[in-house]
């Protein structure tokens, strides 16, 4: 590899502390933000592991957990109040600590300026700002397993009353406040960065990117973008005040008359179903945060592995506008049992129902992409199908749950649970594997396993169906979403079979994940060089070396010609031709771009 | 340099959907006309930022305003009468931001020096006006009304804290402006985006007054 010399950025000599940890390179924060991610994922996966070990055989002795959590558990056993804290964390850790901050957080930042012809963000020290809010964050909510009353355990959307009574649980005595404080600094993080990547979409196209050549990777990350900054700052302010009815003796979500260990509470007037609204207002488009990059990232890999223009771009365009806009509007489909009036249910029904139509505009627009092609079966592309199918899975199961009638009944049960897992923690999850081993060549210049890949995608796409389909029965028999164990009831204990199937399928594809950190770090180490395009593709990023040096583009920026999807091009001779070919001499494929964009 | 491999075009579609220029719906849309390497952009970066951050705390607030609007069907609530020194720092805000509208024409008309007067006048009035928010507290607090005495009280120091707290950030941005005033000739890259941001806050406070005190 050769190192090319920035002409036009003075050559600032960096030392390892600016250039790797306290870096304002956009690919440096990139694969920071990656990187933690991916350590979130293990501890958020270890923790799904002690509630399906919980679950699954809740009568067995786990010597090793009590030894590693002394509070957790006693005689051996997982105490009840500590099962609700590994469910908040677990999820807490899931949808903010690893699939928006790997992402938007790290896709978002290694691939916008890349995919758009630019040589950084177009703010540098406040995208590094975002990145250093992080690992803070990180620290705070994971101490609170340490202090008095252990971590919070109101659930992943931290309901009222018990996330703002002090003395409701243990984990509201200390662990909910961390939880809160830890939530706002990610959410400014989160706010610096969407700020960034907006202005970067707006104003840092390399000459000729126009809005409707932008690849749809970038297209996802912009409008993901808009929708953290308008979603965010509204569960902010939520934060901000169940704090203030915490510890200021406010009481804007709490109650009159409660009474918690026979005493009056004294807050009183306030209404608790609030807090649910502010939360969905945000937590509605954030599950959407968590699938727009996924899909930017799926329509790039599978057609890029077709061999074959993307279908409908335009449509693809229109439909991730929609679901953008329309993600602000049904919020309250996640309320139906909060008593809300009929009306109002019935409204957020056809808007739950409306956003599907964008949903499976982008499904068939990826199986007509897919429909007759030449398929090159990489592990990126195989995860990028396995997404669609997940997306499917849960999608339908979504379109159930949109009827206040049926959801009355499947509220609060496992059924919701198998819903999201498919549609979002594992679809995102997907977005993420196909991503990564998509990217991992130019991130660091080095290629990935391909059999371990497929061998990876086998096992995890198989131990997702086994995990997760059966939860559906599970929850339309009645299983309660948060419950601690199937003996507690009667009628859970036909249950409890296929809790232990659930369970140990789990287990399956928890290892299965050591292939991939294994991969991960083995080519990183050792894996094969990878030259500049090794997946043969159009987008610019692909265009300059891998991985990428200082600046991205050498001493002059690309300039753009067409649109990324020009791949089997009748009468072209290679069949991509990279965005920063000329129009005139469309026949010539990768010859052309020898004159652009590489220093010589 | 690459190995031509030959593709089986005949199962191909024909090209694609709007050549290889692509759709194109967006007729040029954002066209990036700055220079090559260069750094004229077209809108200034600044610029464009501050609509976003204008974008973002409309929406915090927007949220504390339903909360709010919800918290006072309840039915302990009862609406505080409002600090009479609210007047006097609502005018002042308000000439603060005359005075930063008045030094950007000035600035427009080279008037450097003016410029440079309006936007440190303003900028002091600025600093008046959070002292005189925090008065309002202590006024209010020596009547024996805090955060938690009641719904609205809550609701007031909530808001006027996070009004508060933004102000602070404007303010940063206009001291930034004036140091930028005394080292190089042209402000506008700073000061229009502070300016913007400093209207947006007066706004926001009228907005807050009459949610507060007068609905
Ligand atoms: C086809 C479109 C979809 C429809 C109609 C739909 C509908 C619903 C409904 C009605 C609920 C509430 C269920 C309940 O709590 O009783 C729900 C829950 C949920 N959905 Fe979807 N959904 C769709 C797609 C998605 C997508 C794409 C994601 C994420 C990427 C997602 C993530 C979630 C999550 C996380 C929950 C559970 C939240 C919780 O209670 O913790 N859904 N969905
Ligand atoms: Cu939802």
């Amino acid at each position: 590899m050769t190192v090319t010399h920035d002409h036009t950025h003075a050559e600032h000599r960096q030392s390892f502390i600016t250039r790797w940890i306290f870096s304002q390179d956009h690919k440096v924060i990139g694969i920071q933000y990656l990187m933690t991610s991916l350590l979130m994922a293990a501890i958020g996966g270890f923790l799904s592991m002690l509630i399906r070990m919980q679950l699954g055989f809740p009568t067995w002795n786990f010597y090793w957990a009590q030894w590693l959590f002394p509070g957790g558990f006693a005689d051996f056993k997982m105490k009840p109040d500590f099962y609700p804290a590994v469910v908040t964390m677990h999820g807490t850790i899931m949808v903010f600590f690893v699939l928006t901050t790997a992402l938007s957080g790290g896709f978002g930042n290694f691939l916008i300026p890349l995919t758009i012809g630019a040589r950084d963000m177009a703010f540098p020290f406040l995208n590094m700002m975002s990145y250093w809010l992080y690992p803070p964050a990180i620290v705070i909510l994971l101490i609170s397993f340490l202090v008095t009353g252990g971590a919070a355990a109101a659930g992943w959307t931290a309901y009222p009353p018990l996330s703002a009574l002090r003395n409701a649980v243990p984990g509201s005595l200390w662990g909910q406040t961390l939880w809160l404080v830890s939530l706002a600094l990610l959410i400014v993080g989160f706010l610096f960065g969407s700020l960034n990547y907006i202005t970067t979409v707006f104003n840092l196209r390399a000459r000729g990117m126009t809005m409707s050549r932008l690849p749809l990777v970038t297209w996802a990350q912009f409008l993901t973008a808009i929708l953290m900054l308008l979603s965010f700052p509204v569960l902010f302010a939520a934060v901000i005040m169940l704090l203030f009815d915490r510890h200021l003796g406010t009481s804007f979500f709490i109650p009159s008359g409660l009474v918690v260990g026979s005493q009056l509470v004294t807050h009183q007037g306030g209404n608790p179903i609030l807090w649910q609204h502010l939360f969905w207002f945000l937590g509605h488009p954030e599950v959407y945060v968590l699938i727009l990059p996924p899909m930017g990232i799926v329509s790039e890999i599978l057609s890029n592995n077709s061999r074959k223009p993307i279908f409908g771009y335009t449509f693809m365009v229109g439909s991730l506008s929609a679901i953008t806009f329309l993600s602000f509007l049904v919020w309250g489909h996640h309320m139906f049992t909060s008593g809300m009036h009929p009306l109002v249910g019935t409204a957020f029904m056809v808007t739950t129902l409306l956003i599907a139509v964008p949903s499976a505009i982008k499904v068939f627009n990826w199986l007509a992409t897919l429909w007759r092609a030449q398929i090159r079966f990489t592990s990126a592309m195989l995860f990028a199908i396995g997404f669609v199918s997940l997306f499917v899975t849960g999608g339908l199961t979504g379109v159930f749950l949109a009827s206040p009638a049926v959801d009355i009944y499947f509220q609060d049960t496992f059924f919701v649970v198998a819903h999201f897992h498919f549609v979002m923690a594992s679809a995102a999850l997907f977005g993420l594997f196909a991503g990564t081993y998509h990217w991992f060549p130019k991130m660091f210049g080095r290629m990935m396993n391909e059999r371990l890949g497929k061998i990876h995608f086998w096992l995890t796409f198989v131990g997702i169906y086994a995990t997760f389909y059966p939860m559906h029965f599970a929850g339309t028999a009645g299983m309660m979403r948060r419950i601690f164990s199937t003996t507690q009831y009667e009628f859970l204990r036909g249950l409890a079979g296929m809790n232990m199937f659930i369970s140990v399928a789990a287990f399956g594809l928890g290892i299965a994940q050591l292939i991939f950190a294994y991969n991960f770090i083995n080519s990183w180490i050792r894996g094969p060089k990878a030259d500049r395009n090794p997946w043969k593709s159009n987008t610019l990023e692909w265009q300059t070396e891998s991985p990428p040096p200082h600046g991205n583009w050498g001493a002059h920026e690309p300039t753009v010609h067409r649109w990324p999807y020009d791949y089997s091009v009748p009468g072209a001779t290679d069949d991509f031709i990279p965005q920063t070919v000329p129009a005139v001499p469309a026949v010539s494929g990768a010859a052309v771009d020898e004159s652009d964009g590489k220093p010589t | 340099m690459t190995p031509t491999t030959a593709p089986t075009l005949e199962r191909k579609r024909p090209g694609p959907p709007g050549g290889p220029a692509g759709p194109g719906w967006d007729r040029g849309f954002g066209q990036p006309d700055r220079d090559r390497d260069g750094d004229a952009h077209r809108v200034p970066l600044a610029r464009i930022a501050v609509w976003l951050v204008v974008a973002t705390v409309t929406l915090l607030f927007a949220a504390f305003t339903s909360t709010y609007l919800a918290r006072r069907m309840e039915p302990d609530w009862q609406t505080l009468q409002m600090p009479g020194i609210l007047w006097l720092n609502t005018a002042v805000l308000a000439v603060s931001s005359f005075l930063l509208e008045w030094s950007r024409r000035e600035g427009l008309k080279q008037q450097l020096p003016r410029l440079r007067a309006g936007l440190i006048i303003a900028t002091v009035l600025g600093v008046v006006f959070l002292a005189g928010q925090i008065l309002a507290w202590r006024q209010l607090a020596a009547t024996g009304i805090f955060l938690a005495s009641s719904p609205h009280s809550s609701f007031f120091y909530l808001l006027t804290g996070a009004h508060g707290v933004h102000i602070l950030g404007g303010l940063i941005a206009l001291f930034y402006a004036v140091g930028k005033t005394r080292t190089t000739g042209s402000v506008e890259a700073v000061f229009e985006p502070a300016a913007t941001f400093w209207h947006f806050l007066g706004v926001l406070w009228l907005y807050l007054l009459v949610l507060l005190f007068w609905i």
